[in-house]
């Protein structure tokens, strides 16, 4: 096992070398960096002229891949053009803010999923079952900036009509307000809440159509044909088993949702990585969109090979050699 | 998902009331009246394709899929004849109308007096084009890589998995997002290219799977040995193999490719709103006033829509063509 995961990370290096060399060619092609510099008429030419000298913009972009590789990595991710600013502690900031809203939707989304398959699998063809089955066929079409926009729109009108603060639709705190206080949980409640819904609805289906496969097979009928009593065979036999691909799936999710949900912190201006991505790619700040992308797939990566450790702890029959 | 033979109860099998395949009920495949046979011993005669119907008609939540999907596009590809109005018909007196059947605004106006179902339905036709065109640009796409990769093998199946494997690692939106801000620029045809560079993936792998495995058959051989060439054999032969899932991968990939458009859109880096209407770009400018109601509810529930009826309509695909179902009717 560990020669295993020593070679997947050994090889997911060359994958982020080229991912981010093929990305950052892109970028440079696509745009000049300093274009929001030159369009302000009050930075004289020859300051633009020195810039670009200090920042290598003259070089061919092979080169100027490997002067950003090197800031990257000795300068903790190096300095935006725009601002002259470090893009580290801008990372550090949103991507924790990220991961509150994030770990706490999963959270949720997985107990409830987990949940509500079981009872759905259990009581096939029950109302409970087609009531959830249906729900969850409308939460996995339902886009998640929708489904934002009615919360937010649903708490705006509950606010001008009665004046009541329930949840906030926007923002992260208020003024002077910490990271684990009731404000900060009013202002994360919806977001928290969209990406729950959409998590909700994949796990659901996911648990009950892997309770479903298990509850059909041989050693389950052998456990209950040997007397093994019911909620036995469910909790050991079934629900164990089930559980399999169900964390796999949810690993996977969380690699994506973690790089930031960036259509959901987008509509609630959450200070999120997914939210400093976009602010960053509307203001042309290149190495900080560069950064963005080389940290989601790092994070993708780190947790495919997490689904697949995982998976093969939890299934012997599956060896990695 | 699987579709390893259900145990079917005692009870049920007196008379099989509905057959389920992965949480969808399916109408149960008994044998037609006509193929009974009323003279005797005669049988008609049925190909694949007409079982694959059969079973397809049969389902009821696909067909109500595909009349929805008719529907719904319909709308869009007639748009000039079905909207009441033109989508850029600007009607000042009108502004932020509610939805009304007497001012003949019957999803509201906008906030320069446009009328809101016109608008709806030319965004359709948006999302159809973008979604139709990415679905199909990418199974040919992932088609050849896939048939490539999956027949010759070694080498050039490795670099090509490579390929796959790279782009799967990329975080999707947020290339899609980069690419559509700096190549996109507001096209409509850019950003359909741009989201078929994505969506090929899934069917080339599928595609490299039953090459693989189809490629060391005994009739994959007979036709060698018969003096087909590699092209022949990968199209004529593996080919029709492969069209049920390629065909199931492409109509679900139109729900997720109209799904992505209209996240781009609503973004800001999709279509160009001023000259495209789009539904994700209706969604984003509703952001301006949250007190019309209207604004967001009709293009959000014509995106929830289409792609619940192509949801169903893909699993009754899915169903319907993979021939493995003839148990059913043994």
């Amino acid at each position: 096992m560990l020669t295993y995961i020593a070679r997947r990370i050994l090889y997911s290096i060359p994958v982020l070398f080229l991912s981010s060399f093929l990305s950052f060619v892109f970028v440079s092609y696509a745009g000049n960096p300093l274009g929001n510099l030159r369009s302000n008429p009050r930075i004289p030419a020859n300051t633009l002229r020195l810039v670009a000298e200090r920042n290598h913009l003259n070089d061919p972009v092979v080169l100027r891949y490997f002067y950003w590789l090197k800031d990257f990595v000795t300068d903790k991710m190096g300095k935006s053009l725009l601002t002259f600013q470090p893009i580290w502690p801008d990372v550090h900031r949103t991507i924790l803010h990220t991961a509150q809203v994030v770990l706490i939707a999963e959270c949720l989304a997985i107990i409830l999923g987990v949940a509500v398959g079981i009872f759905s699998a259990i009581r096939q063809y029950s109302v409970f079952d087609y009531t959830f089955t249906s729900l969850s066929f409308l939460g996995y079409a339902m886009p998640t900036f929708w489904l934002g926009l009615l919360l937010q729109i649903l708490f705006v009108d509950i606010y001008l009509k009665w004046h009541v603060r329930i949840f906030y639709t926007s923002g992260l705190n208020n003024i002077g307000q910490g990271t684990w206080s009731l404000d900060r949980l009013q202002h994360i409640a919806l977001p928290v809440v969209t990406l729950c819904v959409v998590s909700f609805a994949l796990y659901s289906r996911y648990m009950r159509a892997s309770m479903l496969d298990v509850i059909n097979s041989d050693y389950v009928r052998t456990a209950r044909a040997k007397g093994v009593a019911e909620w036995r065979v469910v909790t050991r036999h079934v629900v164990r088993n089930a559980l399999i691909p169900v964390v796999t799936v949810a690993a996977l999710n969380l690699g994506g949702l973690l790089g930031g949900a960036i259509v959901t912190e987008t509509i609630f201006t959450l200070d999120g990585f997914g939210y400093y991505f976009i602010q960053s790619l509307q203001n042309s700040d290149f190495y900080a969109v560069m950064a963005y992308l080389v940290v989601t797939s790092v994070i993708i990566i780190l947790f495919n090979l997490i689904a697949d450790v995982v998976y093969g702890y939890l299934d012997p029959r599956i060896r990695y050699d | 998902m699987t579709d390893s033979p259900t145990p079917v109860p005692p009870a049920a099998q007196v008379a099989p009331p509905e057959q389920t395949i992965d949480g969808m009920v399916v109408a149960p495949a008994t044998f037609g009246e006509d193929s009974t046979v009323a003279a005797g011993l005669e049988v008609a005669v049925r190909s694949q394709w007409d079982y694959a119907r059969r079973r397809f008609l049969r389902h009821r939540l696909a067909m109500i899929g595909f009349v929805g999907l008719v529907i719904i596009f319909g709308a869009g590809i007639f748009a000039n004849w079905v909207a009441p109005y033109r989508p850029t018909d600007i009607d000042l007196n009108n502004i932020l109308h509610a939805p009304a059947v007497a001012g003949q605004h019957y999803f509201g106006t906008d906030d320069t007096g446009r009328d809101y179902l016109s608008r709806v339905i030319y965004g359709i036709r948006t999302s159809l084009e973008v979604g139709v065109t990415v679905a199909f640009v990418s199974s040919i796409v992932g088609l050849i890589i896939g048939a490539i990769a999956g027949y010759y093998g070694g080498l050039i199946d490795n670099l090509l998995m490579r390929l796959t494997d790279l782009v799967l690692t990329l975080p999707a939106l947020a290339v899609l997002l980069t690419a559509a801000a700096l190549l996109g620029q507001g096209s409509q045809w850019r950003l359909t290219f741009i989201l078929a560079g994505f969506f090929w993936t899934g069917i080339a792998r599928v595609v490299r799977g039953v090459f693989l495995s189809l490629r060391e058959k005994e009739y994959v051989e007979a036709a060698k040995a018969s003096g087909a060439g590699d092209a022949r054999i990968m199209f004529r032969h593996i080919l029709p193999n492969t069209l049920g899932p390629i065909v199931v991968n492409a109509t679900i990939s139109v729900a997720a490719a109209i799904i992505t458009e209209a996240a781009l859109s609503f973004l800001g880096f999709g279509v160009n709103p001023l000259t495209t209407p789009s539904l994700g770009g209706l969604l984003s400018s509703a952001q301006a006033n949250p007190q019309q109601w209207w604004l967001t509810i009709f293009p959000g529930l014509t995106i929830v829509l289409i792609t619940l009826c192509v949801n169903f309509l893909g699993d009754g695909l899915r169903d319907a063509l993979d021939p493995s179902q003839r148990r059913v009717r043994a």
